[in-house]
């Protein structure tokens, strides 16, 4: 009953991150909220199966996503100087797609990005560390 | 009228809140609490409905899901932590 409800409702808790983390330009929400949003979902995984199934299933290594999502958001900083512009200088611009239709791209979006990793890393790598340690 | 029904609903759902707060104080199990603890965050969910409609605003949208998300997950861990002593299993067999 709880792993079936559970691989129903994860995926709405992470669409309902994912909406958190686009949302976040316009309206509440941005990269934190999602993060721990998604951070949510992965441990309602975990709890409801056994660590090392998830760990099967999903072979991420937060350590790295931590660091990678630091290099993202400190890397949309030093390409805007690489312009000829200040650190951390965000553009923004109105592109047409083929099928989206017109679309506001920001800069933002990449930091929110390195935000959102970070978030999700440092949430699932405590708790596992917690829930691994043999006190 | 509308506002004065909101604020009848605002005060029962707080009663609701304090009966739900006494369960969680005397409760003699700590199931009890737990269920206690579940219908505090579901009325909670309520009130901020209705602040909604008193402030006239969509903006505490998101925070009615985020509450209902976080109750659910930390009913389940309690519940499971009450069940077999441990919130996260190492390996199923």
């Amino acid at each position: 009953m709880l792993k079936t409800t559970t691989t129903i409702v994860a995926f709405i808790i992470l669409a309902f991150s994912v909406f958190l983390f686009f949302a976040g330009h316009n309206n509440p929400g941005g990269g934190f909220i999602g993060g721990l949003m998604t951070a949510a979902a992965l441990l309602l995984l975990y709890v409801a199966f056994d660590v090392k199934t998830i760990k099967r299933v999903l072979p991420f290594n937060y350590t790295t996503m931590i660091a990678v999502g630091m290099l993202i958001a400190a890397g949309t900083g030093i390409a805007s100087m690489l312009g000829g512009f200040p650190f951390l200088t965000q553009f923004d611009k109105y592109v047409t797609f083929p099928i989206l239709g017109k679309v506001h791209l920001t800069t933002a979006l990449p930091f929110d990005l390195g935000v959102y990793l970070v978030v999700v890393g440092v949430a699932l790598l405590s708790i596992l560390t917690i829930a691994e340690d043999d006190a | 009228m509308l506002t004065l029904s909101l604020n009848i609903s605002l005060i029962i759902m707080s009663l609701s809140i304090l009966v739900c707060f006494i369960r969680v104080v005397k409760g003699p199990t700590m199931s009890d609490r737990v269920v206690a603890l579940d219908t505090i965050g579901i009325t909670l969910i309520g009130v901020i409905g209705i602040v909604m409609i008193i402030q006239n605003t969509l903006a505490y949208a998101e925070v009615i899901l985020v509450i209902a998300i976080l109750a659910f997950i930390g009913t389940i861990a309690l519940a499971k932590f009450i069940e077999g002593g441990v919130i996260f299993d190492r390996d199923h067999n």
